[in-house]
């Protein structure tokens, strides 16, 4: 009978096809809405993501995120690296600064130095140059986006030099750093090129990076290293969380978008919920004769799900499609919406939320069809 | 005890419907036997409790009390899965209103009863359209309901109701869609295609014109059986 069910299904082309896009818009709008969400959240925490060879991130113990900088002194790095278990720890400067161009362009930049010898924490990719040009005088690497925000139209290339804080620099690299929550460039530089470049000042080093010895638990080296040295120290998982955390909880971010998607799944269930009702009470006669004529009710169940089941993953694959075209789309026609994709984590929660809201559509309509008196068909 | 010239056997069947704090009885004490091998027509007035009986008979509704034996098989003591089976294996329909699938081709329809008993679809349409075009409608297997008039239909819901070979074939008001011309023809069909030496055919029917198909009549008011008469049955469709 599920031939027959199908049919049955496809044969009200009008309210199939209307089923199918409430499942879709309710799909796009859900999956979209959450992965911009997820994306956004994850920018907050983008500096500590490239910074990949770190394990732990130490901080004034009054830090709750990445972009709240307490400035420790320098002698802090050596009681960091004091603590037993730690393999390396070096110095990460982070900070926000004004970046003039010869053709006067005043530009707000994220600032970010390195350690001098290791230059530990530059992303990982870069399009042009390499990180050890970072040892040249002056040098510095910006992303790619802020390259072209800086200097739009112009293809990213070396050499072109900016002034920072009255200090001459020259970018000798281009990164393809991850987007930050702001849309400012990201400059890496040396670590003493960055205290000069902001101003010197008493305490300057904003992190330490620490990298524990092979085979240690980087949470009890976090602890061992909160407790010698009086500093906070998180795994950069657990720093990554604490940054995205206050985004969420001291901005209207996530209301906002919770909002959204609330809306794709009640708008959802209710255009589902509603249309497939009125096509099972519209067949509802002919599953009474199908009941009549011997087909168990458990036949009846199997059919009316198997259509739910066939309208919630046609629907689904192509709402989960068009977010996928969109964030394909979003990404080449502006590099400042790099980053945002569609992750696999919402792929598979959406169509978890898919099948809620087919299970909702279909409760009234199941009930409906199992109470159904088969008698029904002997009413003119 | 069990004739087998008897295709179905009422015993004192009773069936009552809460109603407010109490109960309407609607059947009472309903005797009636059926034999195989004749088209027997239920008549009465509306309300008088012609579907309920109908309904008790096909294993739809379960009798208040008293016995229903189709085909020897003791219907009332089977439990609510073996009567939808024993409906699946042993009864076919026929409505007023068709009940064809719309989404479904003359030959699907007529198909259902072998696809519900696991039949494959393609198989079962092959036998389906055997008998559509016994019936006539070799010409229109492939159509929709909404393609075929009313008349067809009716045939279509023949079809679907012999194609299983039942025991015992249920008809609902089958001529009351249908103007007198369409009738006459689909009962003409119903009676040449579906009467067998070991099925019964009961037909409920307001349609006087139709009494002169009857083998037998049976007349219903105020929930009992006043009278069953036989064949010559002709006078009565006249007088009508």
């Amino acid at each position: 009978m599920n031939g027959v069910a199908l049919r049955i299904l496809l044969g009200d082309r009008a309210k199939y096809i209307g089923l199918i896009f409430g499942i879709a818009f309710s799909t796009m709008l859900m999956s979209n809405q959450i992965s911009i969400f997820a994306g956004l959240m994850l920018r907050t925490a983008g500096q500590i993501l490239d910074a990949q060879e770190a394990d732990i991130w130490v901080m004034d113990p009054r830090v709750e995120y990445v972009d709240e900088i307490e400035p420790m002194t320098d002698m802090q790095l050596g009681r960091v690296r004091g603590v037993d278990g730690v393999d390396w720890a070096v110095p990460f400067f982070k900070g926000l600064t004004v970046a003039h161009t010869h053709d006067g362009m005043l530009q707000q930049i994220i600032l970010l130095g390195v350690d001098d010898a290791t230059l530990t924490g530059v992303a990982p990719r870069l399009v042009l140059g390499s990180v050890e040009n970072l040892k040249q005088p002056d040098a510095m690497i910006i992303d790619r986006a802020g390259f072209q925000f800086m200097w739009p139209g112009e293809e990213p290339g070396l050499g072109k030099v900016v002034e920072l804080n009255d200090h001459r620099a020259v970018i000798v690299g281009i990164s393809d750093a991850s987007a930050p929550f702001t849309t400012y460039p990201v400059v890496y530089t040396k670590y003493s090129n960055a205290r000069n470049y902001v101003g010197r000042t008493r305490k300057q080093m904003s992190f330490v990076l620490v990298h524990a010895r092979p085979g240690l638990d980087t949470h009890q080296l976090a602890q061992r290293i909160t407790a010698e040295t009086g500093l906070k120290a998180l795994t950069w998982r657990d720093f990554t969380w604490a940054t995205i955390g206050y985004y969420l909880k001291r901005t209207g971010i996530p209301v906002n978008f919770g909002i959204t998607v609330a809306l794709g799944f009640i708008v959802g269930a209710a255009v589902v919920g509603q249309t497939f009702y009125i096509f099972v009470l519209e067949n509802l006669r002919q599953f009474g004769a199908l009941k009549a004529m011997g087909v168990a009710n458990g036949t009846i169940l199997r059919m009316v799900l198997l259509q739910a089941m066939v309208v919630a993953g046609i629907g689904y694959a192509i709402g989960i499609g068009l977010c996928a075209g969109f964030f394909e789309i979003t990404s080449r026609v502006s590099i400042n919406l790099r980053g945002f994709e569609l992750p696999w984590e919402v792929a598979v929660g959406t169509a978890c939320t898919v099948l809620v809201i087919i299970v909702i559509a279909s409760f009234a309509s199941l009930r409906k069809v199992m109470v159904v008196d088969p008698a029904i068909v002997f009413r003119g | 005890m069990t004739d087998p010239a008897i295709a179905v056997r009422c015993n004192t069947v009773t069936k009552s419907f809460p109603a407010g704090d109490g109960v309407v009885e609607v059947l009472h004490g309903i005797d009636f036997d059926v034999p195989a091998g004749e088209l027997t027509m239920l008549v009465g007035p509306s309300g008088c409790g012609k579907t309920t009986l109908i309904s008790i008979i096909a294993g739809i509704l379960t009798p208040t009390s008293g016995e229903i034996e189709i085909c020897g098989s003791p219907i009332t003591q089977m439990s609510d899965a073996a009567k939808v089976a024993f409906r699946r294996a042993h009864v076919g329909f026929i409505f007023q209103q068709y009940n064809l699938l719309p989404a479904l081709t003359a030959a699907e329809n007529a198909a259902i009863p072998l696809v519900a008993a696991g039949m494959p679809m393609a198989r079962a349409a092959g036998s389906a359209a055997a008998i559509l075009e016994r019936i006539g409608m070799g010409a229109h297997l492939s159509k929709l309901p909404n393609q075929l008039s009313g008349g067809q239909q009716q045939r279509v819901a023949i079809a679907r109701a012999l194609v299983h070979a039942p025991r015992l074939i249920v008809c609902d008001e089958p001529t009351a869609a249908l103007d007198a011309d369409s009738g006459q023809i689909v009962l003409e069909i119903l009676k040449n295609a579906t009467i067998a030496p070991d099925r019964a055919v009961i037909v409920v029917t307001h349609d006087t014109r139709i009494y002169s198909f009857a083998d037998r009549i049976a007349s219903m008011e105020d929930g009992r059986i006043r009278a069953v008469r036989t064949a010559p049955l002709a006078h009565l469709s006249e007088a009508a």
